[in-house]
C-alpha cells in the first residue's frame, strides 16, 4: 500500500504563513508533481487520490489514499459520488490535514471521479480548519465526452459553493496554444504548467517580500467568501520593451478571451516578478496598461524581485468576476439539472460564467425578480444573459437604459456596430478593437 | 527611372495620394534655386479604399484616372509618372542597428565600409510575407563618437550605423501600385504617406528640435517623430475620422453615416465646452424638422474618440521616451486637423505645444500648401524634388545615397 503516515502533524499557531498544496485525483496529482519540479520551498505539496497505483506512481514523498475501506485502492472509477464517500470516510484525516493552515491550494481535474467528488470535500473541510481555500481545476477536452463535461460542471459549482474562490482553466481553450503537431503529452503537460503557473503566481504574492508588498490579508480581502469563478494567465518577456511585450502576451492570451475578461473583472489579482533589473518604471507601465483594461476592478498587485528569472520579466494574473447569484448552499448540487449547455458562448467573456446560469435557471430567476422588484426598468439591463432568455425585451434595451440611467458595461445585446468597419480588418489595439466606439468602451452613458 | 534617361530635362513631379475619402495628385516642379514649386492639384472623392488601403480597385481606377486628369488640366502638363503614397495597418517600423568592423583602428572609411554597413544594418528579422519600404539612416558611430553624418575619409575601426526601417506586407503594398499601373502611369517609388506629410511640413529647425508629426486622415492616423534632425519612430494606427463619423452615427442613436458624417462637419468639436444643453434640430429631406440631437453628447462622443486615438499615440512615442526629445512640439495635419478645438486636444493629451500645420516647405499654389489634407500629396511632389535632387550626382556617391533612401536631407 502507499498510503503514508509521514505527513507530519498539524503544527500549532506560528507567525510565518502555513501553505499547502493538494493535488486531488489523476490531474492534481500531476500537476503538484510538476508544481513540485518547479521548485517551491516551503509550501507542502499533497497527493490524495483514491487509485493506489496513481498514487505509486507519483514521485512526491506526501501522500494519501483516500477511500481505502470504501474503494479498496481501486479509485473511483469516474464516479464523483464514489469520490466524495471516499473523502467523506477519510474527512478526520482531511481535516487533520488542514489544521493550522493558513491557505490550501486544491489541484483538481474535473470531470473525473476523485477530484470531482472527492475536490469539494477538501475544500470545505479546509474552509470549515478556517484556512482560506482555493480552487485551480480544469474542465475536459470537449471530446471527452458529455458525459464528463456535464459532471465537471456539476463538480465546478460544487467547488464554487465549498471553495473560497475558484480558478477554472477550461482544457478547450488550451487548443489555442497549442498547434497541430503538439503531442498529447505536451499539451496535458501545458495545461499542468498553467495550473502551476497559477498557484506560483499567487503564492509568490503572498510569500515572497516584494518592494510593492502583497500580504494574506489583502488576498483574503478579494476572495474570501466571494465564491467566485476567475481566469487567469500569465506571460513572461524579455528585452527592452519587455513591459509594453509582456502586456501585449497577456491580453493576447485565450484564456482571457483577448482582454475581455479584463474588462468584466471585478478584482484583480497581478503579480509581477523580474531579475533584480526590474524597475519602477517598468512595473508602472504594465500596471498603467493593465489598470486602463480593468477600470472597474479592485487590483491588488504585487512586485518581487527573483534572482533566477534574470532578464525575464513574468506577469502573472487572476481575474476574478462576481457571480451574478448567490451561490447555492454547500452540499446541495443540483443533480436534477438538465446541461444544456454544449459549446462555450463567444458573448460572454467568461464562458463558465454562461454554464453555471445555464445549470442553476432557477437561483438566477429569483434574482432577477428581486431586482426588478427594485428597479423595474433595469429588468433587460441585468445581463446579456438575462436578456437572452426574454428576447422581447432587446428592442427596447436603449430606452430603458436610458430610465434606468446605469453605466453598464456590457452591451452584448444590442449589436454594437462598427458600421462601415464591418467588411474590413479590425483595428486592434492591445486586445482592444478600436473599430467600436470609444464612448461604448469606456461605458459613458448618452442619456 | 525618368531622370536617367532625360538627365537635362526639367521634370515635373506628381506625387499622387489614393486616401480613404479622397484622391489627390499634386504637380509640383524643382525651381532653378531647389526649390520646389506646387503648380496644379487634381482631386476626386474617393470610394474604393478602407482605412487606407484599396478594397475594390475598380472603383479605385476610376477615381485616381479622375484626379490626374484634372491635374493634369490644372497645371497644363502630361503625367506619365508619380510618386504614391501607402498607408495601412499592416505596417510596422523598427530601428535598426548595423557594425562594420575593420582589421585595425587607424582604417580610413571608405565608400564600401559604408555599403557593408549599410547591409548589415537592413538585416533583421520580419515576417517573410513583408518588404521594406523605407530604410532611412540616422546616425552613424565612429568607434564610440555619435552623431556622425559622414563617415568617408575619417579614421577609425568600428562604425555603427541607426536605421529607421518601415515595412509591410508586400501584397496589399502592390495593391494601389497595380492601380496606378493600370492606368499606364508609372510609379516612380512607394513612400509611406507619414513621411511625406512631415516633408510637407518641416523644416531642418523644427526636425532638428524634435517633433511629432499627427496626420489625422480618414481611414487611418500616421505619426512621424523626428529629433536630431533624423527620424526616429514612425507608427499608424488604423483609426481616423471614418471612426468618429461611424461612433455619431451610432451614438446618436442611429443617425445615417451620411448625416453624421455633415453633423461632424458643421457641428463637431474637440471639446464640450460651450455645448451643455444645446440641441440640433435636423431636417429631413423634404424640409421638415425631423428630430432633435444633443450637441453636448455629439462632442462628448468626439472628444471621446480623438482623445484616445492622441492618447494611443502618446502612450507610444512616451514608452520610446521621446517625450523630452521635442522640443518643438506637435504638428497636426490630415483632415482631422480642420476639426476646431484639436489643438488644444492634443496640447492637454501630449502636453506639447500644437501647431496646425501648413505646408512650409513648398512654395506655389496657397490652396495646396494651405490645405492640411493635401499635405501628403504636397509631400510626395518634396519627396520626389529630393530623390531627383540625388540622382544625377552619379559617380559613387550619389548610388549611396541613393541607396540609402534618404540623406541628411531628412
Amino acid at each position: 500500500m502507499t498510503s503514508t503516515e509521514n505527513t507530519p502533524a498539524a503544527t500549532p499557531v506560528k507567525k510565518q504563513l502555513t501553505i499547502k498544496v493538494f493535488g486531488v485525483g489523476g490531474c492534481g496529482g500531476n500537476v503538484v508533481s510538476h508544481i513540485s519540479r518547479a521548485g517551491f520551498a516551503d509550501v507542502q505539496l499533497i497527493v490524495l487520490n483514491t487509485d493506489s497505483q496513481a498514487l505509486a506512481q507519483c514521485p512526491l514523498p506526501y501522500k494519501f489514499n483516500l477511500g481505502l475501506g470504501l474503494n479498496g485502492g481501486l479509485g473511483a472509477g469516474g464516479d464523483p459520488e464514489r469520490g466524495r464517500a471516499a473523502a467523506e470516510e477519510d474527512e478526520a484525516r482531511l481535516r487533520e490535514l488542514c489544521t493550522g493552515v493558513d491557505l490550501v491550494f486544491i489541484c483538481a481535474g474535473l470531470g473525473g471521479g476523485t477530484g470531482t467528488g472527492a475536490g469539494p470535500v477538501l475544500a470545505r473541510v479546509a474552509k470549515a480548519c478556517g484556512a482560506l481555500s482555493l480552487a485551480f481545476v480544469t474542465l475536459p477536452f470537449e471530446c471527452e465526452g458529455p458525459k464528463r463535461m456535464k459532471q465537471a460542471r456539476l463538480g465546478l459549482e460544487e467547488f464554487k459553493a465549498a471553495a473560497d474562490g475558484v480558478i477554472c482553466l477550461p482544457n478547450q481553450k488550451v487548443f489555442k496554444l497549442i498547434d497541430e503537431n503538439t503531442s498529447v503529452i505536451e499539451t496535458f503537460a501545458t495545461t499542468n504548467d498553467l495550473l502551476a503557473q497559477g498557484v506560483r503566481g499567487l503564492w509568490q504574492l503572498v510569500t515572497r517580500p516584494g518592494f510593492i508588498n502583497l500580504d494574506f490579508a489583502d488576498l483574503c480581502a478579494v476572495v474570501r467568501n466571494r465564491h467566485s469563478e476567475s481566469s487567469f494567465a500569465s506571460a513572461e518577456a524579455t528585452g527592452p520593451h519587455r513591459a509594453k511585450e509582456v502586456v501585449e502576451k497577456l491580453l493576447a492570451n485565450p484564456l482571457l478571451d483577448g482582454g475581455a475578461a479584463l474588462g468584466e473583472a471585478d478584482a484583480l489579482l497581478v503579480s509581477l516578478m523580474g531579475g533584480s533589473g526590474l524597475t519602477m518604471a517598468e512595473v508602472s507601465r504594465v500596471m498603467e496598461q493593465i489598470n486602463r483594461h480593468a477600470e472597474n476592478a479592485h487590483l491588488i498587485m504585487g512586485a518581487a524581485i527573483e534572482e533566477s528569472l534574470g532578464d525575464r520579466l513574468t506577469v502573472t494574473l487572476v481575474a476574478s468576476r462576481q457571480p451574478v447569484n448567490p451561490p447555492a448552499a454547500p452540499k446541495a448540487p443540483e443533480a436534477e439539472v438538465p446541461e444544456p449547455e454544449s459549446t462555450p458562448r463567444a458573448g460572454t467573456g467568461f464562458d463558465l460564467l454562461g454554464a453555471a446560469i445555464a445549470s442553476k435557471p432557477v437561483p438566477r430567476a429569483s434574482a432577477l425578480k428581486s431586482e426588478a422588484s427594485q428597479a423595474p426598468a433595469v429588468l433587460t439591463e441585468v445581463a446579456p444573459d438575462a436578456a437572452l432568455s426574454a428576447p422581447m425585451a432587446v428592442s427596447r434595451s436603449w430606452r430603458s437604459r436610458k430610465k434606468a440611467k446605469v453605466a453598464h458595461p456590457e452591451l452584448g445585446l444590442e449589436t454594437v456596430t462598427t458600421g462601415p468597419f464591418q467588411q474590413s480588418e479590425p483595428t486592434r489595439h492591445n486586445g482592444v478593437n478600436l473599430d467600436v466606439p470609444t464612448f461604448v468602451r469606456r461605458g459613458l452613458v448618452m442619456n | 527611372m525618368l531622370n536617367l534617361f532625360f538627365p537635362e530635362k526639367t521634370t515635373v513631379i506628381v506625387g499622387l495620394e489614393i486616401g480613404t475619402t479622397k484622391v489627390a495628385a499634386v504637380v509640383g516642379e524643382v525651381t532653378e534655386a531647389g526649390g520646389v514649386n506646387v503648380t496644379g492639384i487634381g482631386q476626386c472623392p474617393s470610394r474604393g479604399v478602407r482605412k487606407g488601403e484599396v478594397v475594390n480597385a475598380d472603383l479605385a481606377a476610376e477615381d485616381v484616372r479622375n484626379a490626374i486628369v484634372e491635374a493634369e488640366k490644372s497645371a497644363n502638363v502630361e503625367i506619365a509618372s508619380v510618386y504614391l503614397s501607402v498607408t495601412g495597418g499592416h505596417l510596422t517600423s523598427l530601428n535598426t542597428h548595423g557594425v562594420f568592423t575593420a582589421t585595425s583602428d587607424d582604417h580610413e572609411i571608405s565608400p564600401p565600409d559604408v555599403t557593408e554597413v549599410l547591409a548589415n544594418a537592413k538585416v533583421f528579422s520580419r515576417p517573410s510575407e513583408n518588404t521594406v519600404l523605407h530604410a532611412i539612416r540616422q546616425h552613424f558611430t565612429l568607434n564610440g563618437q555619435a552623431g556622425i553624418t559622414d563617415p568617408v575619409g575619417m579614421l577609425g575601426g568600428k562604425l555603427e550605423l541607426d536605421m529607421h526601417v518601415v515595412h509591410g506586407v508586400t501584397t496589399r503594398l502592390q495593391n494601389p501600385v497595380r492601380v496606378v499601373k493600370g492606368l499606364n502611369l508609372e510609379v516612380e517609388e512607394l513612400v509611406f504617406s507619414g513621411l511625406a506629410s512631415s516633408l510637407a511640413l518641416l523644416d531642418n529647425e523644427q526636425k532638428q528640435m524634435g517633433v511629432l508629426v499627427v496626420d489625422f486622415g480618414a481611414g487611418t492616423t500616421e505619426y512621424v517623430v523626428y529629433a536630431d534632425g533624423v527620424i526616429k519612430h514612425t507608427g499608424i494606427l488604423a483609426v481616423g475620422g471614418d471612426h468618429v463619423t461611424n461612433d455619431l452615427s451610432y451614438g446618436l442613436r442611429k443617425v445615417s453615416p451620411a448625416r453624421a458624417e455633415q453633423l461632424k462637419r458643421e457641428h463637431g468639436a474637440a471639446t464640450i465646452e460651450g455645448a451643455a444643453g444645446q440641441t440640433l434640430t435636423l431636417t429631413s429631406e423634404n424640409g421638415f424638422d425631423d428630430r432633435r440631437v444633443n450637441l453636448e453628447h455629439l462632442r462628448r462622443i468626439m472628444v471621446a474618440r480623438l482623445e484616445e486615438t492622441f492618447q494611443l499615440i502618446d502612450d507610444d512615442i512616451g514608452e520610446q521616451g521621446f517625450h523630452e526629445q521635442l522640443r518643438a512640439g506637435v504638428c497636426l495635419c490630415g483632415g482631422g486637423a480642420r476639426i476646431r478645438g484639436i489643438d488644444q486636444l492634443a496640447e492637454s493629451v501630449f502636453g506639447l505645444p500644437t501647431t496646425l500645420g501648413r505646408a512650409n516647405a513648398v512654395g506655389g499654389l496657397r490652396s495646396a500648401t494651405d490645405d492640411p489634407e493635401l499635405a501628403t500629396a504636397v509631400g510626395l511632389v518634396k519627396y520626389g524634388a529630393i530623390r531627383q535632387k540625388a540622382q544625377p550626382q552619379g559617380g559613387l556617391v550619389g548610388k549611396l545615397r541613393n541607396l540609402a533612401g534618404s540623406l541628411g536631407i531628412f
